[in-house]
């Protein structure tokens, strides 16, 4: 057998049985460990599928920062797992409804898919083999779609100013800190020599 | 049939095997000089005890982390207190698939072997949560959530320093970096020079992605006892150990590639260039290696929120500021070439 073929199965069977443990392991701590290595799973696959550019750009984004914010919020959260586990029959019936709902629609989604002409003459001319896989990226990205790739970059920064504008809060009455302030101090203002007279204190 | 991969695949292990055991004895060496180097500065003698001028003394303290019984909390997660130190030593090692000693010297050419190195040192922060969170005591929870919070924040500016290193060299390949360093004026050529803000951007930011002083708020024996291996014992203990010091050769070897030319000679003439490439890799490395022995021996710790606002409000700026600036000089050359 290839040995492409091979771990590819490793792979996908990985990441299906690490996402499926995602959602039924007990601990939540546990869960995003699982997500984690569901992730590495994917950059796995990227890799075999020549996208060595963003197998590692999911690695440092995914992985390095956004999961480690994750598990960083899990581990703080006091979950009761049994109050957790309460109500998984009551909810089940809703929660199958929703998945199946969701499944018809990716299957209705990805059966309707229209590429466009562009990506189509991508696809029966790869990228030749002396260019890169980033350098093959960065050519399409920066010229083609560059309108795109700032839209897109916009969007999350409007996430971003959002988020910090819904947790600013302007308090009057703390005390804040003007690093400013301190490091212009200088000897004069902050030590103040006495000569004191012997035996009479200050 | 089967030699067509079998060949290949012995070539690769006995590769990555040359490598561990290099990088195994490159720990011990690192372990015993930087007490020698702390040792010298503070006027002691350092360990002199175990063999001639203890050189042997890793060695005992190797054979007595194995042989001590490793302790389990009673309250502990046991299957990720265990994995932990597991996954540290593993990540760390990792890093070292991609890093060129010498001219084709390296298991694995990748053509995104720097954004590899920067994934994987990103993922060496795994060890230590999971070990902070696993262990179900206070000081190593508090030490995980700062080393989270702290190597996710100094990550950003060592992406930004390697994006500029990246915009000068034209490739994503380390081999390439060194090899786009090699000119005529010598170690003039390499990128310290002219980067050299973010050479120093880099230093300090690998001095806190490592977890090393001034910047080892993780394990402050002051306030947190010995941070998140608090719990840990025995050889569960040496693999949290030995992942933090392979981390360091780690980030010096990187510091090596990007900025000191990685096996290039110091001048590109007659008695330099007889050297051998690895013997200026391992000098350039250890010599990274020493400033940061150096650093823990004089700089007292930094506070928490001054090491928050040195990463957001004076090292992110600076490096986002260098990217354009690096970006528009490469740009206007081009444009001064071409017409």
């Amino acid at each position: 057998m290839n040995l492409a073929v091979a771990f590819f199965y490793l792979f996908s069977a990985l990441m299906i049985a690490s996402a499926f443990m995602v959602i039924a392991a007990r601990n939540p701590v546990h869960s995003v460990l699982f997500l984690i290595l569901a992730f590495v799973n994917a950059a796995g696959l990227f890799l075999l599928l020549g996208a060595e550019f963003l197998a590692m750009i999911l690695v440092v984004v995914y992985i390095g920062a956004v999961a480690v914010l994750f598990l960083f919020v899990v581990m703080m959260l006091d979950v009761d797992f049994a109050v957790l586990k309460q109500g998984f029959l009551q909810y089940l019936p809703i929660g199958a409804l929703i998945g199946i709902i969701m499944v018809i629609e990716l299957i209705l989604v990805m059966s309707g898919w229209s590429a466009s002409q562009a990506s189509l003459g991508n696809a029966g001319a790869p990228t030749p083999p002396d260019v890169s896989n980033t350098l093959a990226l960065g050519r399409v990205l920066y010229t083609k779609f560059v309108y795109f790739f700032q839209a897109a970059g916009l969007v999350l920064l409007t996430a971003m100013i959002g988020a910090i504008v819904l947790t600013l809060r302007h308090k009057s009455d703390v005390r804040r800190q003007d690093i400013g302030e301190q490091n212009a101090r200088d000897r004069k203002q902050a030590v103040e020599l006495k000569k004191i007279p012997f035996r009479t204190g200050v | 049939m089967t030699e067509s991969w079998l060949v290949p695949f012995l070539l690769i292990l006995a590769k990555a095997l040359g490598f561990l055991v290099a990088l195994l004895i490159s720990t011990a060496v690192l372990i015993y000089g930087e007490r020698k180097v702390w040792a010298a500065v503070q006027l002691r003698r350092g360990p002199n005890v175990v063999g001639p001028w203890g050189v042997l003394q890793p060695f005992a303290d190797f054979l007595k982390f194995i042989l001590k019984e490793p302790i389990i909390p009673a309250g502990a997660n046991k299957g990720v207190f265990v994995l932990a130190p597991f996954i540290s030593a593993f990540v760390a090692m990792a890093a070292w698939a991609v890093i060129p000693a010498n001219e084709g010297w390296v298991v694995a050419d990748l053509n995104v072997g720097i954004l590899y190195l920067f994934a994987v040192s990103s993922l060496g922060v795994y060890g230590i949560i999971m070990a902070g969170w696993a262990s179900n005591s206070k000081y190593p929870f508090l030490s995980a959530l700062r080393s989270a919070a702290q190597m996710v924040s100094y990550e950003v500016s060592i992406g930004f320093v390697i994006v500029t290193v990246l915009l000068c060299a034209g490739s994503l390949n380390l081999s390439e970096i060194v090899r786009a360093q090699d000119s005529d004026y010598g170690l003039f050529g390499w990128y310290w020079l002219p980067l050299f803000p973010m050479f120093i951007i880099f230093f300090v930011s690998a001095l806190a992605e490592t977890n090393r002083p001034p910047f080892d708020l993780v394990e402050a024996e002051s306030e947190l006892v010995a941070g998140y291996t608090v719990e840990y014992s025995s050889s569960l203990f040496l693999l949290q150990f030995l992942a933090e010091l392979i981390a360091i050769l780690t980030m010096s070897s990187m510091t090596a590639i990007l900025f000191l030319g990685g096996w290039l000679p110091p001048f590109p003439i007659a008695p330099f260039t007889y050297v051998p490439g690895v013997v200026w890799f391992l000098l350039k490395a250890w010599s990274v290696v020493f400033m940061f022995s150096m650093v823990k021996a004089f700089v007292p710790r930094y506070r928490y929120d001054q090491l928050m606002r040195l990463g957001w409000k004076v090292f992110l700026p600076i490096s986002l500021f260098m990217v354009v600036l690096v970006a528009a000089v490469l740009q206007f050359n081009q444009w001064m070439h071409a017409g």
